[in-house]
């Protein structure tokens, strides 16, 4: 799908359009997006100022406050979109595919000439440090998971119980945290959480070779069980000294924490979010630069393959599926030692299957994966912020918005993914 | 993961009974060996050993087959919910304090936590002893065939998308704007009863059907992965109709600022079957429909021969000509009708006096474990939401009367649901004979000691 350029010129006519049809989507989807903002602003346009807040009062260069007006700012954005759309149809013409740059660059220009016409004429500002700072809380638990999803499908295991271990990772970070009053106890605590649903996970899908969906969907309903059953029995009586945990508090990183604009956003947050940050990278790299990320693809991908040079294919299985499940873990304990200082039935609220969705629209790379899961992140912060300046769209709608983008982008840009090739397959040693 | 949905069980069809009970550990083992050679083996293994091998083999089959392990699995299930509650129930707490000097106390505070909690499961879901009169006891029963109404039919939409190879998470979302459309129907049009009531359904299941449309012809135009989009069209009915219920005009009820519709009008509610005793109402009836429907399409109709088909293998149900874009499209369509009559029962028959954005109480999402307990047959998820509407109308009446939190029958649930799916884990816990193909299915090692041992009897 992506070797656009190199069909060679005796190839048979229907291969060529064959190529077309399926890179011309990104382009399309451009023009889509970007027509259907455009008409928003013909039919309802807005008056007046939108102030944008750089500053947030610590960093050592604070930029100014900038009030722009706010049509017109949109329509300049609304142009730039305009003009990526023909930069992508202009590469589409010359037979390239459209890079992920200029997906991003529309990407931006839009959401700053939507948020300029949303905020028209408001008496409140859009603070860029909270927009970013926000996402990124919101984002943390999904981008964990969507982690743990894309290991555990790399080696061969659909991971639908993400949900699951978030919620058992939660679940132990509150208790062991709260027993212990020290927050690391509470992570340790929710990576072994974590793990412990993996061992199951692995236990039926590996050893047992039960269906993964299976498995998984189930795993997920008796970790919503068992811990809103402890909960009503163990920690609503007991809630002083089960449920009352000892947080992180935000740590700033001395220089960079002093950057104008996102240094307080992204370099005063807490251990977790620093975590965060090390973690997609050294997942990437582990995946694609290290041997065991090369073993680990191979029994993802052909098993059979893997067994015959020498990997043995179930042990993998449940090594990476351990460390997957714990990573999980972690983003489990962001609820309970991070965001709030207890845990409550069923806090997850979904977030695990919104990191599967991230693991597909990341098409099971990890870096990809946690961007998708940080822009479900921005979206789901975008709807406090909009609601700061009295946006025009009634809130709801505004909820809706993130979920319409991914079904737009998931169906034009990201198209049919391929999972794989062993992913959800159990292995039968022959 | 589509490829892999839970349709790979080629036996789970209640259709063909006179298979070797072996196949049971084919059912979840997807790389069984095929029925074929698994019932060479059976009869290679019926024809060697004693004289007469026929009653130890019925004996063997008996117990190694997929009843023994249900049951085994239910017991197992039962066992660990009875754990759970025994560890966290006060009095058994304190009498194990003094454990060793009187383990009797123990014992008995745990028999009397864990049989009440089941005692009053029972009452709550089946017969309720202490009532005075048959009429009076049999009332649970009926409440439980009430829960189990919806989750029939959303469970029979689920394992229809599953035996085509899709996995269906959208329930919650095609449930939410099933009921928005009905109920809009419901207390906005006026008709005489049976037409209204009809109307109401058919808005309803087309709502359903539109919604679960949406992400199958994204599916088949764009090839966009059905558990993103159903995902997020969850999200998006949630929040839609909570948009609709929370503006006056469109559904919130006049005059009340709730984000609740008004009260269904009486012509359009499905009237109480067996009178107003007991609240099971007309919706039963029409499930009990749709699950002859399924079973027909699935398995007497060119179309779903089609989804399974595609379902089993979607390269090879294009080779052989079907159109694996429609049928992909078509499925979401009927399943999403389903799920929509769930939701019209729901609004129709179940919460009649108006509804909120809960209306879909869970059920989208039960009705993924209905379909893998009911193995995505109909008459199996007739039967798994049977089981899974008497635990619902059972916990809460163990909430209310023993103090039980209601969770723990989701424990019971999942706990049934994962020992069913792995049946060679419950026979080695009941120590149960594993059938023959299974420990040799791991290939020709098992068959050449077979064959050795053939060979020196």
């Amino acid at each position: 799908m992506s070797t656009v350029a190199t069909v060679p010129a005796g190839a048979p006519a229907d291969a060529a359009r064959h190529v077309r049809v399926v890179s011309r989507k990104a382009p399309v989807a451009f023009a889509v997006v970007t027509g259907l903002f455009a008409l928003l602003l013909l039919l309802a346009p807005r008056e007046g100022d939108t102030l944008f807040r750089f500053s947030s009062g610590t960093e050592v260069l604070s930029l100014p406050d900038a009030a722009v007006p706010g049509m017109v700012t949109a329509w300049v954005c609304t142009a730039i979109a305009a003009a990526v759309t023909a930069a992508a149809f202009t590469l589409l013409a010359a037979g390239r595919r459209v890079p992920l740059v200029l997906t991003l660059a529309l990407a931006l220009a839009l959401l700053v000439g939507f948020l300029a016409w949303a905020g028209a004429g408001s008496s409140r500002d859009f603070s860029v440090a909270r927009l970013v700072g926000g996402s990124i809380l919101l984002a943390v638990p999904i981008v964990f998971g969507a982690l743990g999803g894309v290991i555990g499908e790399r080696v061969g295991v659909v991971n639908i119980a993400i949900e699951g271990q978030l919620l058992a990772g939660a679940f132990c970070a509150a208790v062991a945290s709260s027993l212990t009053n020290s927050p690391v106890v509470g992570v340790v605590a929710a990576v072994l959480a974590g793990a412990l649903v993996a061992l199951v996970l692995g236990l039926f899908t590996i050893t047992y070779r039960v269906n993964q969906v299976i498995v998984g969907v189930v795993l997920n309903v008796l970790v919503i069980g068992l811990t809103s059953f402890l909960y009503t029995q163990v920690l609503v009586p007991g809630a002083a000294e089960l449920n009352q945990t000892e947080r992180f508090g935000p740590v700033a990183i001395p220089v960079l924490s002093a950057v104008p604009v996102l240094g307080p956003a992204l370099f005063e947050q807490s251990v977790l979010v620093y975590l965060m940050y090390l973690a997609v990278p050294a997942v990437w790299f582990a995946m694609f630069r290290t041997r065991w990320g090369l073993r680990l693809r191979a029994v993802g991908e052909h098993p059979k393959a893997a067994d015959t040079v020498g990997i043995k294919v179930p042990r993998t299985r449940y090594r990476t599926l351990l460390i997957a499940g714990g990573i999980v873990g972690i983003g489990g304990a962001f609820y309970t030692v991070v965001s709030v200082s207890s845990f409550g039935e069923e806090m997850t609220a979904g977030a695990g299957f919104i990191a599967l969705a991230a693991v597909i629209f990341g098409k099971w790379d990890p870096v990809r994966a946690a961007l998708a899961a940080l822009l479900f992140g921005f979206a789901s912060n975008l709807e406090g912020a909009l609601s700061v300046v009295g946006a025009p769209v009634p809130s709801q709608f505004m909820l809706m918005l993130p979920y319409v983008v991914t079904i737009l982008a998931v169906a034009g840009l990201v198209g049919r993914s391929r999972p794989p090739a062993a992913s959800g397959e159990p292995y039968t040693k022959e | 993961m589509s490829t892999t949905g839970p349709d790979d069980r080629r036996t789970g069809r209640p259709a063909d009974p006179p298979q070797p009970p072996q196949d049971a550990a084919g059912e979840v083992e997807v790389d069984a060996a095929t029925p074929g050679t698994e019932r060479a083996r059976g009869l290679e293994r019926a024809s060697q050993g004693p004289a007469d091998p026929r009653w130890p083999d019925a004996f063997a089959r008996m117990v190694s087959g997929s009843w023994a392990v249900s049951i085994g699995a239910v017991v197992l299930a039962v066992l660990g919910g009875s754990i759970m509650i025994a560890l966290t129930d006060e009095a058994v707490r304190e009498a194990s304090a003094y454990f060793f000097s009187r383990p009797g106390d123990t014992l008995g505070a745990i028999g009397s936590a864990v049989g009440g909690a089941y005692a009053a499961l029972f009452r709550g879901a089946v017969w309720d002893v202490r009532a005075d009169d048959a009429a009076t006891a049999i009332r649970p029963l009926m409440n439980s065939l009430t829960y189990a109404t919806p989750l029939i039919a959303a469970g029979l939409g689920v394992a229809l998308a599953f035996r085509a190879g899709l996995f269906n998470i959208g329930g919650q979302g095609q449930i939410l704007v099933a009921a928005a459309a009905a109920g809009w129907v419901g207390f906005g049009v006026d008709a005489p009863w049976p037409l209204h009531m009809l109307l109401a359904m058919v808005a309803g299941i087309a709502a359903g059907a539109l919604w679960a449309g949406i992400a199958g012809l994204l599916k088949a135009t764009t090839g966009a992965h059905e558990v993103i989009v159903t995902i997020m069209l969850n999200y998006i009915a949630f929040y839609g109709l909570s948009y609709l219920l929370a503006t006056p005009g469109l559904l919130q009820a006049p005059g009340s600022a709730n984000p609740r519709t008004p009260a269904m009008q009486d012509s359009a509610i499905m009237p109480d079957l067996l009178g107003p005793r007991y609240n099971l109402h007309l919706g039963f009836v029409f499930v009990l429909i749709a699950v002859a429907f399924v079973w027909w399409l699935l398995n007497r109709s060119t179309l779903g021969f089609t989804f399974r088909a595609v379902g089993e293998n979607p390269a090879a149900a294009r080779v052989a000509g079907m159109d694996v874009p429609r049928a992909t499209v078509s499925v979401m369509l009927v399943a999403g009708g389903l799920l929509g009559l769930a939701g019209t029962t729901q609004v129709l028959g179940q919460v009649t006096t108006g509804f909120g954005s809960d209306i879909d109480a869970g059920i989208g999402f039960d009705a993924i474990t209905v379909a893998l307990l009911g193995r995505s047959a109909p008459l199996g998820v007739l039967a798994a939401a049977i089981l899974f509407g008497a635990f619902k109308a059972g916990g809460s009446v163990m909430q209310a009367s023993e103090g039980v939190p209601i969770e723990i029958v989701l424990v019971v649930q999942s706990l049934i649901v994962l020992f069913i799916a792995a049946p060679p884990l419950v026979r080695a816990v009941f120590r149960l004979p594993q059938p023959g193909p299974r420990q040799s299915g791991r290939g020709a090692g098992g068959r050449a000691r077979r064959t050795r041992k053939e060979v020196s009897a």
